[in-house]
């Protein structure tokens, strides 16, 4: 073949490769439009309506219109109607005074923010994020925010991962990266350099627990925000959940250490330090408590990308997992009534 | 005629590159091996600033399983380079070495359709990397053997603008893709498919294959060269003591680099410019990079490529110098993006072209992948080191300690190198 075949064979081969990509793109760009303008499959309600109900609040994962928009559910009826909010979030966290909303804001450049929302809705105070939404939590009584992100490498050969995880006052000053506080694991202080940081859950307005990972192990840890510590509880235990009565923590544990991850809920008694093992099958979340004898959790559908679900378990051992809101992620429970 | 008489298209002059002396300083292989470069960076540089947010939030698999898989396979890329230039040199085909390198890379981008449990998201990235670890040092090794001595420096900072050029557009062409299509990964995995096969087939069809086993300036056009015996690769030629020289001062240096995330990462500890602006910190490096490739390339010819390797180091301890800054707002963060685009300029291709001429033409490919290789291990073992420095004593200390450190090696490499930098290569 001479060099003016050679190109001559190129020139086509680029006319045939543009055309075919740009045909697949222009197919997908159809095929997103038309899932993405019908309505939800739940049937829809105002957000008035729930105002002072007891709820659950979530991201809707239904492929329509409104995917990714954080809706709420009344608490004594969650296959029932459900009430859209104007907000976007990859991850939600509510209280009665407000939310705590992560979202990936798309574009050329993609950016990543916490935003702290009021109750109506709106965006109060706006944080950047280094990397993707991955956990937020608000304290009980709304003051205190924690969120984290997953900052990745910036090139394909770097082996950059780490989260980045902060606790701030809601519209106000940042504590800093947690991976900064003073660490103590089995009672002796550690600064190993492959930290990381995540899954952050309020005690009170100064103690919190959270997830610490190092040498390949994973630790519970109890963090104090005035003395700025970080002191490990128990081993293998990642995204903590406080109980509503504060005695006991849920979080995952893997059942597998080693090459493979596969993941459990399990709860641990703070007093007696006893831990009950739970059969939930492909979990991976941070769970949130239903009631004192209940925890939350999403689930992604193994068939349906992007397509979730909140499974409910009870926490008294030997239950079994049952679906409870369908297309939806990142669950929180609002009680108007409780504190 | 600087290339193979069998070829043509390569007889005629370009009158584009074509310079003062009768051969263009830039050969026509060296442009087309950078579009290869660039079609093939756009393709995966496109999957690689989605595939997080795509395990994340599609897979919804949570941040320490992402880690594993990028954790994995760094030493395996390090080995195969090795391979890559032992294979490009041994049998006398560097082209044919990398074509299987960026082959492998577009099979994995194939793979990239049909997969999703992590495994195999794990199993095709590493296949990916170690296609980019096999095709380095056979594609520089070519660039060398392509190109006029005296102006090596210019031919790879132009081979290295158009790759950047690539790794700058992926990522963009990827987030655009997917602010049209929110759940368009599967049409950006497709596009990158797409860029990947183009690279490959121009590769394949327009690069020739030479054999690098002597440079441009010493062919004689009228012997082919397919009937002289070639000589027997021998690890021997590459321990030349003057690229083992290179190598120690190289690693050494090495040692004292940091990544660039903790650079970006120091910056953000400073001020909320940095981490509002934290997922283009990197293109900027990239628009810095590629913007100075050529022009610090041209002067590495002019006044020694072994000096300006040297002294782009002191463009880096700058760079931590930024980052440590007391008060690191936008002009900060700036300084030091443009900063670390002058240090790899002054050093990514400027360390191929001084490794690729020290030593004899048929080890020319392993002596490249020598080099590049001792960078990369002690720039890991750098990290691993420079993690627990800032643990230790916090970013600012930590950016303060190493630059003084790089600061101090910078006179000792200077004086270890500077003849390397032989008078033919420094025109009077």
């Amino acid at each position: 073949m001479n060099q003016g075949a050679r190109i001559a064979l190129f020139a086509g081969l680029v006319l045939a490769v543009g055309v075919a990509v740009t045909a697949y793109a222009v197919g997908d760009f159809q095929r997103y439009q038309e899932v993405h303008a019908s309505d939800p499959l739940a049937a829809s309600t105002g957000v008035d309506e729930y105002r002072s109900a007891d709820r659950i609040v979530f991201r809707h994962t239904g492929v329509d219109n409104s995917y990714g928009q954080v809706a709420m559910v009344s608490l004594a009826d969650p296959g029932g109607a459900r009430a859209f909010t104007d907000v976007a979030c990859d991850r939600v966290d509510a209280s009665a005074t407000g939310a705590s909303c992560l979202v990936t804001e798309r574009g050329v450049v993609t950016k990543f923010r916490a935003l702290d929302l009021g109750v109506d809705w709106t965006v109060d105070h706006t944080t950047p994020l280094a990397g993707i939404p991955s956990r937020t939590r608000l304290s009980g009584d709304g003051s205190l925010v924690a969120s984290t992100s997953f900052v990745t490498g910036h090139s394909y050969m770097t082996a950059g991962f780490s989260t980045a995880t902060e606790i701030r006052e809601v519209g106000g000053r940042s504590y800093g990266d947690l991976e900064r506080f003073q660490l103590v694991i089995d009672g002796r202080e550690v600064s190993p350099a492959d930290r990381n940081v995540w899954g952050v859950t309020f005690r009170d307005e100064r103690g919190f627990f959270a997830t610490v990972a190092t040498g390949g192990s994973t630790h519970l840890v109890e963090g104090d925000l005035v003395e700025r510590t970080l002191t490990s509880v128990a081993e293998n235990a990642e995204c903590p959940s406080l109980s509503p009565d504060g005695t006991r923590v849920a979080f995952k544990v893997d059942l597998d250490p080693g090459a493979d991850t596969r993941w459990s809920a399990a709860v641990l008694d703070l007093e007696s330090g006893r831990q009950t093992q739970l059969d939930t099958p492909g979990i991976d979340d941070q769970v949130e408590w239903l009631d004192a004898h209940t925890l939350l959790y999403g689930l992604a559908r193994e068939a349906e990308p992007g397509v979730t679900d909140i499974w409910s378990v009870d926490v008294r051992s030997g239950a079994e997992p049952s679906l409870l809101v369908e297309q939806a992620w990142s669950p929180s429970v609002v009680r108007e009534a409780s504190p | 005629m600087y290339l193979s008489v069998r070829d043509g298209l390569q007889g005629r002059d370009d009158t584009r590159v074509q310079a003062s002396t009768k051969r263009p300083r830039v050969p026509r292989v060296v442009i087309v091996l950078g579009f290869v470069s660039l079609l093939t960076d756009i393709s995966s540089e496109s999957v690689a600033a989605i595939l997080p947010l795509y395990l994340v939030a599609v897979l919804g698999l949570s941040t320490i399983a992402y880690g594993l898989i990028d954790g994995l396979y760094q030493g395996v890329s390090a080995l195969v380079r090795i391979g890559g230039g032992w294979a490009a040199d041994r049998g006398g085909h560097p082209k044919w070495v990398a074509f299987v390198g960026y082959g492998l890379s577009v099979g994995a981008r194939f793979g990239l359709l049909f997969v999703t449990g992590l495994g195999a998201i794990s199993a095709v990235v590493s296949a990916d990397r170690i296609g980019k670890g096999l095709r380095t040092a056979p594609r520089d090794a070519m660039i060398s053997a392509a190109t006029p001595p005296e102006h090596l420096g210019h031919a790879f900072g132009v081979h290295r603008a158009l790759d950047t050029i690539g790794a700058a557009i992926g990522p963009l062409l990827a987030f655009a893709i997917l602010w049209l299509i929110p759940d368009g990964y599967l049409t950006v995995m497709v596009v990158s498919l797409g860029f990947a096969v183009l690279g490959l087939a121009l590769l394949g069809l327009l690069v020739p294959d030479e054999t690098p086993r002597v440079g441009p300036a010493e062919v004689d056009p009228k012997v082919d060269p397919k009937v002289e015996p070639r000589p027997r690769f021998r690890w021997a030629d590459v321990a030349d003591p003057r690229l083992t020289r290179l190598l120690v001062v190289a690693g050494v240096l090495g040692l004292l680099t940091v990544g660039d995330g903790f650079i970006y990462l120091a910056l953000t500890d400073r001020g909320q410019f940095a981490v509002q602006w934290f997922p283009l910190l990197y293109v900027g490096t990239n628009v810095a990079y590629l913007a100075l490739a050529i022009p610090i390339g041209r002067l590495a010819d002019r006044v020694g490529r072994a000096r300006v390797l040297v002294l782009g180091h002191l463009a880096l301890a700058a760079a931590y110098l930024c980052a440590a800054a007391p008060s690191a707002a936008a002009g900060a963060t700036i300084a030091a993006l443009a900063l670390l685009g002058t240090f790899y300029a002054a050093t990514d291709g400027v360390i191929a072209a001084l490794a690729s001429r020290l030593v004899a033409p048929e080890v020319r490919a392993s002596g490249i992948a020598s080099a590049q290789t001792v960078v990369a291990v002690a720039r890991l073992l750098s990290s691993v080191g420079f993690g627990l420095l800032w643990f230790a004593t916090g970013p600012r200390t930590a950016m303060l300690v190493v630059c003084g450190l790089l600061v101090s090696a910078v006179p000792v490499a200077f004086a270890a190198l500077v003849h390397l930098d032989s008078p033919r290569q420094v025109t009077a």
